[in-house]
């Protein structure tokens, strides 16, 4: 009878391996053994690889091409456009040559269908795509001819070149109606990009391969293996064995096995970027609605401290959503110096007078506040600890919360929370976001309804802006009369930092938005890179 | 003890089994389905977080509310409890919010690797087992007995993922003979030797963890085995010892084992779930947690309907096999 039981055992279990190897695909030959194959980690895996829902928004997808792409000064450049877009005179309308003789990954031709296709779906409420928020200005788009597409607008939008990064799908895989997560193109996507995807085991690992159509040639690194390891420290550890060509870590792993793996020929790459962490202050809670406790929290919170402390050095200060490696933008008077001295005399002029435990008091409203901050998110938790112990020492109670965004969302009109977000590529348009009383409440748009009527013209005008000069004019005023009447206290902007095997020629250091990873980071021009022999 | 009942008896009865089972079966299957929706539905977690990613963060009320709107989830439960009924009826098990791919895909993808590694699991749960078990009862009181009911109890307060935490630090850390987790090596392709390597590690723990149970089970019925009158007339006779325990003791201790055997299957599930996460493997069990953390409804659903079906399967196969196995066992209906 046992034998009997065995042999049922031993036959489920050959059952299972025959079912098993019948569903998995096999490829190509093992990574390493070929010099043009790389094999990077990633802590982060995507949801799914399609456009409508945020995949290479800002147009750093190997799989697709947008009509826009950014070089490495972040200068919008033609990719699937001929030419660099034209504006009507009115600014209300921007007409788009197409570059001509492109085909997808399945071998059909790219025209102005496709383009029209993908940004109607865009538009259509009935897909429900995630990434419409980016495009309030965009009325419609149609087709002039088969390589020609002109995008209508409903007010005057001086960088909207830089909002065409946005992946051009086949207007094929769009003919099937229903919300955009139902596509095909979210696992098994069809672009035109220097790369095809051959396989992604969910969980796992992805294999991308190089497009000998590619319309900027074929790219010289064949394969790119991407391995998901989400525990950075796990990834680390499997970096320091040499297990990867590259990786993303957080600044301070990064730092700390940089010299250990250099001895493999292995670089750390540092980036700077426009990723800032921000503390909201909601207006309907009396405290943090205060102007004075506002300025005072903004001039007590030590930032470079923080920086120091919690990012092993790789940050910047951050006063307001401009950081400062875009000079051309930035106001050096708007921001914020360290003076907790100070922030005590504003509190002291003001009537909040110190309490016996310490903690500030006007009439009977104690200076006191609750911050809540992701769970999950070490860097915001760190953060929020650190201004909590700042605003403690003016005499301000900082009471921390640490939920799931579930349960933050509906609590963050009263309640302050860590915040973070930001492009390099369009700072007026992030800050109309989340300082513009028009997006008051708007889901995390302005959560604390921030409304001032300098700043609100401001960010208006230099969306609207003529010109590139008046843009920069009119973002200093948005940033001094923000600073004059601070709505948040941001805190500092990120830097990305990575390890990458240095046996490649081609890269090229970027300012980076808050997306990182494997998409952005060294890797973002791979395909003009070629292995060094 | 029932008189020996004639073959022809025995099929009549062990049909009556299966058919009441089957009626039981359906009702239970169905509330199963309705408490998951009620479940889903009163959970803190909103699905609308799994469809935007990071977009939230930018995204515009009327953006997320059109949204709501658009994947029907601004309608009561019980509508989408009925929505997802009748989809099922007609063949349909919905779309996975969390893997954004029809269910039915999903679960082709993943569940050939968890029958995989729960076989080869089971495998090693019931060799381990029966040899403990044989060499403890045989042995009764001896040292090897005293250790293996000492580690069964142990073992038995041990939950899989702390066993499976010690694994990854003996094997693929302080002494790094096997892989950590995952399928296969980083970017490697899937081969027979790629993934018998990988799933030596889940598969011993997911074992061991179900070991203990069976383990004390089979010895203590073993142990009454070895007393019985047949065991005696055996050892009277002067068969070799070898002949009386694994002939004569065995069979008889082996019957309760089945049970038990069929009764741990959700145990093994609920392992294999918790061995999956942290091995990595891409298995349906690991997709039972990316589902509930996103509320996705209809992976869930289904998920969780295979897994109550599993567990029905299970126990009726091992009552059938104890009934033909077993003429002094009747089936009550």
């Amino acid at each position: 009878m046992t034998r009997v039981r065995f042999v049922a055992v031993a036959l489920l279990a050959a059952a299972g391996v025959a079912a098993a190897s019948c569903s998995a695909p096999t490829t190509g030959p093992a990574p390493g053994a070929d010099p043009a194959a790389m094999v990077l980690a990633d802590g982060y895996e995507p949801d799914d690889l399609n456009p409508l829902m945020g995949y290479g928004e800002e147009g750093a997808s190997k799989i697709y091409d947008g009509l826009i792409s950014f070089d490495a000064d972040r200068a919008p450049q033609p990719n699937l456009a001929a030419s660099v877009p034209t504006a009507s005179p009115d600014g209300l309308s921007w007409t788009v040559p197409l570059r001509p003789g492109v085909t997808f990954h399945d071998g059909t031709p790219f025209d102005a269908q496709d383009v029209v296709a993908t940004y109607t779906a865009v538009l259509d409420p009935s897909r429900a795509a995630t990434v419409s928020s980016g495009f309030p200005m965009l009325r419609g788009v149609t087709a002039v001819d088969a390589s020609t597409v002109r995008f209508d607008l409903t007010y005057p939008f001086l960088l909207f070149p830089g909002r065409l990064t946005l992946p051009i799908v086949p207007s094929e895989a769009l003919a099937t109606p229903g919300p955009a997560s139902d596509l095909t193109l979210g696992t098994r996507p069809v672009g035109t990009g220097p790369y095809r995807m051959t396989e992604w085991r969910q969980g796992s690992s992805m294999i991308l391969d190089a497009n000998e159509r590619y319309h900027g040639g074929a790219p010289a690194v064949r394969r790119i293996t991407i391995v998901m390891a989400e525990d950075d420290n796990t990834r680390a550890q499997r970096t320091a064995t040499g297990e990867f060509d590259g990786t993303v870590l957080p600044p301070s792993l990064a730092r700390g096995i940089a010299e250990q793996v250099s001895a493999q020929g292995m670089a750390l790459r540092e980036h700077s970027s426009a990723d800032y962490r921000t503390i909201s202050l909601p207006f309907a809670n009396p405290v943090t609605a205060d102007l004075t406790i506002r300025q005072a929290l903004n001039r007590a919170v030590n930032r470079q401290g923080m920086i120091d402390a919690l990012l092993a050095g790789q940050g910047w200060p951050a006063s307001t959503p401009i950081p400062e490696v875009l000079p051309e933008e930035v106001e050096p008077s708007a921001q914020f110096a360290y003076d907790p001295a100070a922030a005590n005399a504003m509190l002291d002029a003001a009537g909040w007078v110190r309490g016996p435990d310490g903690v500030r008091v006007r009439g009977d409203l104690p200076a006191r506040f609750t911050l809540m901050y992701n769970a999950s998110d070490t860097v915001r938790r760190d953060l929020a600890q650190a201004f909590a112990s700042d605003a403690r020492a003016i005499g301000v109670d900082v009471r921390l919360e640490g939920l799931g965004w579930d349960a933050i969302d509906p609590r963050m009109g009263t309640d302050a929370v860590v915040l973070g977000g930001g492009n390099p590529f369009d700072t007026a348009f992030k800050s109309w976001l989340l300082l513009h009383s028009s997006n008051a409440a708007d889901g995390y748009n302005n959560p604390g309804s921030y409304r001032n009527a300098e700043v609100d013209a401001a960010l208006d005008a230099a969306q609207r802006a003529p010109d590139r000069a008046s843009r920069a004019a009119e973002l200093r005023r948005f940033q001094t009369a923000y600073a004059a009447d601070p709505g948040m206290v941001f805190l500092t902007f990120l830097g990305h930092s990575y390890l990458t095997r240095d046996r490649f020629d081609g890269y090229q250091p970027v300012v980076e938005p808050h997306t990182h990873g494997t998409t952005w980071g060294p890797w973002w021009n791979v395909e003009d890179w070629t292995p060094r022999s | 003890m029932t008189v020996l009942a004639p073959a022809r008896h025995r099929g009549r009865e062990v049909a009556k089994l299966v058919a009441w089972r089957l009626l039981v079966a359906v009702p239970v299957v169905v509330l199963v389905a309705i408490a998951v929706f009620v479940l889903a539905a009163v959970s803190p977690f909103d699905p609308i977080y799994q469809y935007f990613g990071a977009g939230i963060f930018s995204a515009s009320g009327a953006d997320i509310a059109n949204a709501r709107a658009q994947l029907g989830l601004d309608v009561p439960v019980w509508e989408q409890f009925e929505r997802w009924v009748g989809g099922l009826l007609s063949g349909d098990l919905g779309q996975s919010l969390s893997f954004r791919q029809p269910v039915a895909t999903v679960i082709a993808q993943r569940l050939p690797w968890t029958l995989l590694l729960v076989s080869v699991g089971l495998l090693v749960s019931v060799v381990l087992s029966l040899t403990a078990a044989v060499v403890a009862a045989w042995r009764q009181g001896g040292w090897v007995d005293r250790a293996i009911t000492a580690l069964g109890h142990t073992l038995e307060g041990l939950p899989p993922f702390v066993l499976a935490l010690a694994a990854i630090a003996v094997f693929a850390v302080a002494w790094p003979v096997l892989p950590v987790a995952g399928l296969t090596d980083a970017g490697a392709p899937v081969s027979f030797d790629q993934v018998a390597r990988h799933i030596v590690l889940p598969a011993m723990v997911l074992g061991l963890s179900q070991t203990p149970w069976l383990v004390l089970h089979a010895r203590s019925s073993l142990i009454s085995a070895l007393d019985e009158d047949h065991v005696l007339g055996a050892r009277a006779r002067g068969l070799p010892e070898r002949v009386v325990v694994l002939r004569h003791a065995l069979p008889t201790a082996l019957l309760p084992f089945v049970t038990v055997l069929g009764n741990r299957l959700p145990e093994l599930v609920t392992g294999a779930v918790l061995v999956e996460t942290v091995f990595s493997w891409p298995g349906i069990a690991a997709a039972i947690v990316t589902a509930a953390l996103a509320v996705d409804f209809p992976l869930l659903a289904a998920l969780t309907l295979l897994t109550t079906v599993a567990v029905l399967a299970g126990a009726l196969i091992a009552d059938v096999a104890v009934l033909l196995l077993d003429p002094r066992v009747s089936a009550d209906g």
